[in-house]
């Protein structure tokens, strides 16, 4: 029998301009034939160096920095910090202010998960959960942009509390929202979750055990999804959660169709939560009290003289931040997102470390992508739910 | 409830390790401050496997820079327990610039490592593939260092003469001020810019 030619295995450039990248991902992929041998993703393309900026900055002016990181889910981010920076204060944040925060935090994740959903149903190839999950998440930027005045970089969880109240009508207005919002789902579910296609692309790609799940330190959705129930707005409740009724989805198998689940079913939860604020929001401040810390109303800057100064001491030298160091991490919709914080006891933090859930996932590509297919490379990444500003900071 | 436990795995941690580590308990995490480097990749592997502790997850990893110290660089090792709920901040002062990797144990830290070396120039021994990963490619210099400065050396423009990328040295079209918070009232160090002779004149 004559002897067959021996095969090299073929290296493929994949992105950064490719769209299944989900943003600048540079894949050097390793192929034999169309099974991965080896996956080196190249990142730091939109590397800004956010934390030595930070550095540079004052606490509150730090503030939008965080927005820009994970640029799916802002507020999630900013409450990372606040929570952080309130640590090394020990500053106490009224009630109303925490209930706006979970509220917030809950309507990220809608958003978040809104378009980790349909943008994977894009790269697998199904376009009608784009166009009809888009627009919901227009509905939530509208809602951003009534309490903050910007659709996606709000700026509205700051150390202290919450930029301003909400204004009238918007909880009304988000109560609206919630109640239609499970039957625009549950359309969207019809097109995925029993459907042949969907499964076939999904189920058994990117399988991760629990052991593999701890070692490659995952969290959020890709833990959950390993069958280890681990949620921190349940195990470290902070804010409210600890007292809202809400259940966690923990997957089984490990792969992408159990991770799709999960995320589909924390957004019925997400408007759970939502309506237990709704229901149980108190009237009051929606900031610290301290002056030293959050700015005065600007009624009261026209006759009272400290005001006048204290607002102008806080926006130009901002607050000095006792020294010490602080970690504060929320369960942002793609895992653990955490701040830790150094401070030298000045008006700017001498470290600011970021600590990204994203980072320790892409990381995982390698492992998860071995011996699959390149077409299922396109489903994993969508599964891990990458966006580039965090992961590369 | 959770100052107890904590206070209970510190002295546990104590037994176990002896005099190369400090600990102390935050509000809901315990911090340990490791004097002899040498031992990073033993104490991760004994918190891992330990009972009490359990910390099967490395949640981050990262360095600190203190450019007066005389270990100027502090890696940091934030572990977190599953079972038992509860942080472990481990903190560690090198020398030389260099400490042992700790992949072995955790194989995320992989990536952390090679951040660390690419942000602070920090060394990590028996790293299969310490590249750097978030700067340009052939990039030089470790930014996030203090010394390092925010607005960098180069940058880089598409020059349309030469239809390609360029980098160039930095040039700032208005200077870079930093303000004196600390000391308002004692005046600033700083010298405006075009007012660099009105000391001298004096």
């Amino acid at each position: 029998m004559e002897k067959q030619g021996e095969f090299k295995s073929i290296t493929l450039n994949f992105g950064p301009q490719h769209p299944a990248a989900h943003g600048v991902l540079r894949l050097i992929l390793e192929l034999d034939g169309e099974i991965i041998e080896r996956a080196d993703p190249h990142i730091g393309l939109l590397h800004r160096g956010t934390e030595k900026l930070i550095e540079n900055k004052t606490y509150l002016q730090a503030v939008p920095y965080f927005d820009r990181l994970d640029y799916v889910s802002p507020m999630c981010q900013e409450h990372a910090f606040a929570l952080s920076v309130e640590r090394l204060l020990k500053c106490e944040v009224p009630i109303r202010a925490k209930y706006i925060r979970v509220l917030f935090s809950e309507l990220t994740r809608i958003l978040n998960h809104c378009l980790n959903i349909a943008t994977q149903a894009l790269d697998v190839g199904a376009t009608t959960p784009l166009l009809w999950l888009f627009e919901e998440r227009e509905k939530i930027m509208e809602f951003y942009e009534q309490v903050s005045g910007s659709r996606m970089h709000s700026a509205y969880f700051r150390p202290g509390g919450v930029a301003q109240d909400l204004p009238n009508g918007m909880l009304e207005r988000i109560e609206e929202f919630v109640d239609n919002f499970p039957k625009i789902l549950a359309d969207t579910e019809t097109l995925l979750t029993d459907s042949r296609v969907w499964k076939q692309r999904l189920v058994d790609v990117g399988v991760v055990t629990p052991q593999q799940a701890q070692d490659w330190g995952f969290s959020g959705p890709m833990l959950r999804g390993s069958c280890i129930p681990w949620d921190l707005r349940k195990s470290q409740p902070y804010e409210v959660y600890a007292k809202m009724d809400f259940d966690i989805p923990v997957g089984r198998n490990g792969d992408c169709y159990d991770r799709y689940l999960i995320r589909v079913e924390e957004m019925y939860q997400s408007i759970r939560i939502i309506k237990q604020c709704i229901r149980e929001i108190p009237e009051g401040e929606v900031k610290s009290l301290d002056r030293k810390i959050s700015p005065p109303p600007r009624v009261e800057m026209k006759h009272s003289m400290e005001a006048l100064i204290h607002h102008f001491k806080l926006y130009t030298e901002g607050y000095s931040v006792p020294a010490g160091e602080a970690y504060a991490a929320v369960e942002a919709p793609k895992g653990e997102f955490g701040v830790y914080l150094v401070s030298d006891g000045t008006n700017k933090p001498y470290r600011c470390r970021i600590k990204a859930p994203g980072f320790a996932h892409l990381q995982g590509l390698d492992f998860m992508s071995k011996g699959h297919m390149l077409a299922d490379v396109v489903t994993i990444i969508g599964s891990l739910d990458v966006v580039f500003g965090e992961i590369d900071r | 409830m959770k100052a107890k436990q904590l206070q209970k795995l510190s002295s546990t941690l104590q037994k176990e390790v002896g005099n190369d580590i400090y600990c102390d308990v935050d509000t809901d995490f315990l911090i340990v401050r490791l004097n002899n480097q040498k031992i990073i990749t033993t104490l991760l592997s004994l918190l891992k496997d330990h009972p009490d502790f359990l910390c099967s997850i490395l949640t981050d990893l990262f360095v600190i820079d203190y450019p007066e110290h005389t270990q100027r660089f502090n890696v940091v090792y934030n572990l977190l327990s599953i079972k038992h709920n509860f942080r472990v901040v481990i903190k560690v002062g090198i020398d030389d610039d260099n400490i042992d990797t700790v992949i072995k144990v955790h194989s995320c830290a992989s990536w952390y490592e090679r951040e660390a070396w690419d942000m602070y120039g920090v060394k990590f021994n028996h790293h299969p593939d310490l590249r750097r990963i978030l700067t340009d490619y052939g990039f030089e210099g470790h930014p996030l260092r203090k010394d390092f400065p925010l607005t960098g050396y180069k940058e880089v423009r598409y020059d349309l003469e030469q239809k390609k990328v360029i980098y160039e040295p930095v040039n700032l079209t208005q200077e870079f001020r930093t303000f004196d918070f600390l000391s308002p009232w004692e005046g600033t160090q700083y010298v405006l810019p075009g007012d660099e002779k009105a000391k001298e004149q004096k």
